[in-house]
C-alpha cells in the first residue's frame, strides 16, 4: 500500500480506501471511538457530536463519523479538547431529559426530587428502563460526567403508550435521529422524521399521530437502535435487565427470509428478541413477527402432553401408551392393507433434522414414498 | 419448483439475499413482498431508494410495493403466461436478447420465438388489461438491465398454471441472460421458514434427500444400505393434494401429520374435512391443538423452535442454525424423538443422541450438503450446494452452466384460469396474507399485539365494486364460492381493483380455504388458491 493513502491516529499510521470515514478506520483497526448517532449503512447526519476527534491544524474539532479520512491527515481520539468536548455533550444530554439512572448524580441535592417526578411520569418505582443497557449511561461512566451541571428540561411531551408494541418515551430521546435513519434508510418505511423546530424539535410520524395510525409496520428497528430508553419494548419494560438474561442465537421461525435473531430468556421464558447486527441475511433488521410473535412459545394453550381419543374425547397419555398405540396401528395397517395405504405429512416449520427422519421412517419402516409437505400449498 | 427445475435443473432461488442490493432492475410478480417478506423487501427498497435501481411490479392488487415502482401493471387474475410472453414478444422483435447467453447456454429457442410471436403487446393488452405500451416500456426497462433481478411468490405459482408460470420467467431471465450474475437470476421467496429445507430433506414423494430420484436404483441402494433395510419403494409417491382425497375412498387408511393443519391450509376444504374423517388413524404431532389435531385419533405434543437444536434452510439456501434457548412445557418432546420411538416400537432401531448426529448422517447421504456441518455453519450459514468440507458453499448458482448442462426455454402457450365468473359468481377471489400474521395463524393469533394490529379476517373490495353490489365498509358480509361460504368484514380498499376481491388465509373461523378451488397444477399439484369465483351479498 502507498504512502499517498493513510493517516495517523494516536501517533500510528493506517492505511485507508476513498469513501472511509475516520470513525471507519478507527473501527477496522479497533480504536474505539464512542458515538451515539452513528448508524452502519446509513448516512452520517454529525447530530451527536459524541465521537469529536482532534485533527491537526484543524481549526475546531470534527465529526469522526461524518469526516472522510484524506491523505496524512493526523488525529487525536482522546486528548484534553476531546475530552472536555465529549464531557459537555454528554452533560448537556444527561440534564435534558428523564435520565434517572445512578449516573444522574446526587451531588446537588435535586436527585429525589428528580427521582419522585421521574417515576411518577413514567408509572414505575424503577429506575429508567434502559439502565444496564443504555449508551449514554455507558458514556457517563467513562468520561465521569453526570447531568445536573445544566438546568433539567421540564416542558417535555407526554409518553406514547397507545401501540401493542413500543413504547416512545420523549423525556428520555437524546434526539439523535439513529430511529430516523433506521425508518428510512434501513427499513425503508418512511414512517419517521424530526418534526417542529428548535426547542420543541421531537421525533414525528406523519402529522405527529401516534405511530399505530401512521405508516408505521412495527418492525422495531428503531427500538434496535436507539441508544437510549426512548423507544423500549412495551412487554419488556422494566423487564429486560441485560444482567438477568441469556441471549440465545438462532432463525426466525416465520418467513422464509430466515433472519437470524437472539432471544433473550429470563426465568425459562423468552421476554424479547432482538436482530442478530453482524450476520447475514438480514444485518439485525427484523419484522414485527420475528420481532414481537414470540408469544406463542410460553402459550398456555401449548399441549403438554400426548392425547389419545376415546369415544369422541381426548384423554391425556402416557408416552409409552401413545407411542406403542400408533406403532401397534402403523405395523397393522402397512401389514395387511399394504404400505401405499400409509400417509405421512412433515412440515416447513419443523427442522432438517426432523423432516429427515420423517422421511427415513416413511421410506425405510413404512416401506412407501407417500410423504410430502404442505409448502406447494 | 417443478418450473424452475425443468428450466435450469434446480428448483431453488438462484441467488442470494444480500445479492439483490445489486440489482439493476426488479421485476417483482406475486409476491406482497413488503407483507411476506418485509426483511428482504427492505434490500429492495434501499436499492430502488439509494442505488437508483428501477422496480416493476406485476400484481392484481396495488400492493405496498408498488409505492416504490417505477412501473406497476396490473394483469387480470390468472394471466401471467400471455404478459410474460408478451414481454419476450417485444424483446425478441427489438432484438433486445442476450444472443450469446441464447447462443452458448440454452436450448429451445426458436419454439420458444415461435410461440411468443402471436403475444403482441395489443392481443395481451386484451387477455390482462395491461395497456400495450406498458408492456413494451416495462420489456424495454427489464431488458436493458446489466442486472435484472425477478422476485415472485406465491401469486405465480398458486394457480393451476402454476408451473408455466415459472417456466416463464425462467424462460424471460434466460432470454436477457440474467442468470449467473450477481444481482440477477429468478428468485421464488419461500412463504415458511423451512419450505427449502423440507424440500432438500425429500418431504417430497419423488427423491431422497437433495433431489435423489427415488426410481433411480443406485439412489435407492445407498439408502437401503446406509439405513441397514430392504424391500424400500422405487415407485414414486402421493403427494399431499392426491393423498387427502385417496382417504376419502379408503386407499389412503392412515395419515401421520407433524407440524401442519391442512384443515386450513387445504383448498376445498369442506371436503378435506370429510376425508380426513374417513381414515382409520389419523397421527397428528404439533405444539397446539389445531384444527387438524383436533380430528386426531392420538396427538403428540412437539417442541417449538426456541425450545430444540437443529437447522432451517432458508430461501436463498443458507443452511442457518436453530438452538434451544429454554425449556418445553409439560412432556413436549422433539419432533425426531418422537418419530425414533415409533419406529423402535415398528422393530427398527432409529436412536440418535441429537440433532447434530441426524445432520452427520444427512451431509453424508446428501451430495449439496456434503461439506456443511455444524461447527462450519456456527456464526453465519452456508449457501448449498456444498459438496465438502473446503467448498466455501454457492450464492449463486448457474455461474458458466446449468446443472443440465443447457438451460432449457419451454415454449409455452396460455391457458385462461379453470374458474370463470358468471352471473352468479360474479367477482373473483384472491387469497394471501397481510404482515401481522403467518400461515394458519395457530401461532401469530397467540400474540395479543398481532390481533390488536389484525384482529380478524376481512374481504377487501374496490370502492366501485363496494357500491355496485351495496356493500358497506367495515360491515359483515357472506362470500360464497361454488364449495362453500364465509362470513368476513368488509374493508373498501385502493388496493383492490375492480372485480376482484382479496381474503387472507390465517383466520381458521373465516377459511378463506372454504371457497378455493382445488384444481390442480398439473406437474405441482399446487392448487390454484389465487384463482375463483364468488358472490359478495350483505
Ligand atoms: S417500528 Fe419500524 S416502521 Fe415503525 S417507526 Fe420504527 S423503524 Fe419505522
Ligand atoms: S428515539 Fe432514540 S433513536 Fe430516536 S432520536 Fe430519540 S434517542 Fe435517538
Ligand atoms: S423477522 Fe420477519 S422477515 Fe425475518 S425471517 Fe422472521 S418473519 Fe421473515
Ligand atoms: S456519532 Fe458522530 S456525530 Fe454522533
Amino acid at each position: 500500500m502507498s504512502d499517498s493513502s493513510s493517516i495517523t491516529i494516536n501517533g500510528n499510521k493506517f492505511s485507508f480506501d476513498s469513501g472511509e470515514t475516520l470513525l471507519d478506520v478507527a473501527v477496522r483497526n479497533h480504536i474505539d471511538i464512542p458515538t451515539l448517532c452513528h448508524l452502519k449503512g446509513a448516512t452520517p447526519t454529525g447530530a451527536c457530536r459524541v465521537c469529536v476527534v482532534e485533527v491537526e491544524g484543524a481549526k475546531s474539532l470534527v465529526e469522526s463519523c461524518a469526516t472522510p479520512a484524506s491523505n496524512d491527515m493526523i488525529i487525536q481520539t482522546e486528548s484534553p479538547k476531546v475530552i472536555a468536548s465529549r464531557k459537555m455533550t454528554l452533560q448537556l444530554l444527561l440534564s435534558s431529559g428523564n435520565h434517572n439512572c445512578a449516573i444522574r448524580g446526587s451531588d446537588s441535592g435535586d436527585w429525589t426530587d428528580f427521582q419522585i417526578r421521574v417515576q411518577q411520569e413514567d408509572g414505575s418505582t424503577d429506575l429508567c428502563p434502559a439502565w444496564g443497557d443504555c449508551r449514554l449511561q455507558d458514556l457517563a461512566y467513562r468520561y465521569q460526567v453526570s447531568g445536573d451541571h445544566y438546568p433539567g428540561d421540564e416542558d417535555l411531551s407526554p409518553m406514547e403508550r397507545v401501540n401493542p408494541f413500543i413504547i416512545r418515551d420523549f423525556s428520555r430521546c437524546i434526539l439523535c435521529g439513529k430511529c430516523v435513519a433506521a425508518c428510512n434508510e434501513i427499513q425503508v418505511n418512511e414512517a419517521i422524521d424530526f418534526g417542529y423546530r428548535g426547542a420543541s424539535t421531537k421525533i414525528i410520524t406523519a402529522g405527529d399521530r401516534p405511530l399505530k395510525d401512521s405508516d408505521c409496520v412495527f418492525c422495531g428497528e428503531c427500538i434496535q437502535v436507539c441508544p437510549v430508553a426512548a423507544l423500549v419494548e412495551k412487554d419488556a419494560r422494566y423487564d429486560a435487565r441485560p444482567w438477568d438474561l441469556k441471549k440465545v442465537k438462532t432463525t426466525c421461525t416465520y418467513c422464509g427470509v430466515g433472519c437470524q435473531i437472539l432471544l433473550h430468556v429470563k426465568d425459562n421464558r423468552v421476554i424479547k428478541v432482538t436482530g442478530v447486527e453482524d450476520a447475514e441475511p438480514n444485518f439485525g433488521s427484523l419484522c414485527v413477527k420475528g420481532r414481537f410473535g414470540f408469544h406463542f412459545i410460553h402459550s398456555p394453550e401449548r399441549l403438554t402432553s400426548p392425547l389419545i381419543k376415546e369415544n369422541g374425547e381426548f384423554r391425556e397419555a402416557s408416552w409409552e401408551e401413545a407411542i406403542g398405540l400408533v406403532a401397534e396401528k402403523l405395523t397393522h395397517i402397512r401389514d395387511s392393507s399394504g404400505p401405499d395405504s400409509i400417509g405421512v405429512l412433515t412440515s416447513a416449520r419443523i427442522s432438517n433434522e426432523e423432516n429427515y427422519i420423517a422421511q427415513k421412517f416413511t421410506r425405510a419402516v413404512l416401506k412407501t414414498n407417500n410423504i410430502d409437505h404442505c409448502a406447494r400449498l | 419448483m417443478a418450473g424452475l427445475a425443468a428450466a435450469f435443473g434446480s428448483g431453488a432461488m438462484t441467488n442470494t439475499i444480500g445479492d439483490i442490493a445489486e440489482a439493476d432492475v426488479f421485476l417483482a410478480t406475486g409476491t406482497n413482498t413488503t407483507e411476506n417478506h418485509p426483511v428482504l423487501s427492505s434490500f429492495v427498497k434501499r436499492a430502488v431508494k439509494f442505488n437508483n435501481a428501477k422496480l416493476i411490479v406485476v400484481d392484481p392488487r396495488r400492493i405496498k410495493l408498488t409505492e416504490h415502482a417505477e412501473m406497476f401493471l396490473r394483469p387480470n387474475l390468472g394471466t401471467d403466461v400471455a404478459w410474460i410472453n408478451s414481454l419476450m414478444h417485444v424483446i425478441i422483435k427489438e432484438d433486445l436478447y442476450d444472443k450469446k447467453f441464447v447462443d452458448t447456454r440454452t436450448n429451445g429457442f426458436e419454439e420458444l420465438k415461435k410461440i411468443v410471436e402471436k403475444f403482441t403487446p395489443d392481443f395481451v393488452e386484451s387477455i390482462t388489461g395491461i395497456l400495450s405500451e406498458d408492456i413494451i416500456a416495462a420489456a424495454k426497462m427489464y431488458a436493458g438491465a446489466e442486472k435484472g433481478c425477478i422476485l415472485y411468490c406465491m401469486g405465480i405459482t398458486q394457480h393451476t398454471t402454476g408451473t408455466d408460470n415459472v417456466k416463464s420467467l425462467a424462460n424471460l431471465a434466460m432470454l436477457c441472460g440474467n442468470l449467473g450474475i450477481r444481482g440477477g437470476g429468478v428468485n421464488p421467496l419461500r412463504g415458511q421458514n423451512n419450505v427449502q429445507g423440507a424440500c432438500d430433506m425429500s418431504g417430497l414423494p419423488n427423491v431422497f434427500t437433495g433431489y435423489q430420484p427415488v426410481t433411480n436404483k443406485d439412489f435407492l441402494k445407498k439408502h437401503e444400505e446406509k439405513w441397514g433395510v430392504t424391500g424400500m419403494s422405487d415407485q414414486p409417491g402421493l403427494t399431499v393434494t392426491a393423498m387427502v382425497p385417496k382417504a376419502h375412498d379408503g386407499e389412503i387408511k392412515a395419515i401421520y401429520i407433524i407440524g401442519e393443519n391442512p384443515l386450513v391450509s387445504d383448498p376445498d376444504l369442506n371436503h378435506a374435512e370429510e376425508c380426513l374423517s374417513r381414515l382409520d388413524l389419523l397421527v397428528v404431532q404439533d405444539i397446539f391443538l389445531t384444527e387438524t389435531a383436533k380430528m386426531a385419533d392420538v396427538v403428540f405434543p412437539s417442541v417449538c423452535f426456541a425450545e430444540k437444536d437443529g437447522t432451517f434452510s432458508n430461501t436463498e439456501r443458507r443452511v442457518q442454525r436453530i438452538r434451544k434457548a429454554v425449556e418445553p412445557p409439560g412432556e413436549a418432546k422433539d419432533d425426531w424423538w418422537i418419530t425414533c420411538e415409533i419406529a423402535k416400537r415398528m422393530g427398527y432401531d432409529m436412536t440418535y443422541e441429537n440433532a447434530e448426529e441426524i445432520f452427520k448422517e444427512i451431509s453424508e447421504l446428501t451430495p449439496s450438503y456434503g461439506g456443511i456441518n455444524y461447527p462450519r455453519i456456527e456464526h453465519e450459514g452456508i449457501h448449498w450446494p456444498c459438496p465438502d468440507e473446503n467448498h466455501p458453499g454457492t450464492p449463486i448458482l448457474h455461474i458458466g452452466q446449468f446443472p443440465i448442462g443447457k438451460g432449457n426455454f419451454h415454449a409455452i402457450d396460455y391457458i385462461p384460469p379453470a374458474e370463470k365468473t358468471d352471473d352468479e359468481y360474479p367477482l373473483y377471489l384472491t387469497t394471501g396474507r397481510v404482515i401481522y400474521h403467518y400461515h394458519t395463524g395457530t401461532m401469530t393469533r397467540k400474540t395479543a399485539g398481532l390481533n390488536e394490529r389484525s384482529p380478524e379476517s376481512f374481504v377487501e373490495i374496490s370502492s366501485d365494486d363496494a357500491a355496485a353490489y351495496n356493500l358497506e365498509d367495515g360491515t359483515i358480509v357472506n362470500i360464497a364460492s361454488r364449495r362453500g361460504r364465509i362470513k368476513a368484514r368488509v374493508a373498501v380498499s385502493e388496493k383492490a381493483v375492480n372485480g376482484t376481491v382479496f381474503i387472507p388465509f390465517h383466520f381458521a373461523e373465516a377459511a378463506a380455504n372454504k371457497l378455493t378451488n382445488a384444481a390442480l397444477d398439473p406437474v405441482s399439484s399446487i392448487p390454484e388458491y389465487k384463482v375463483c369465483a364468488v358472490k359478495v351479498e350483505s
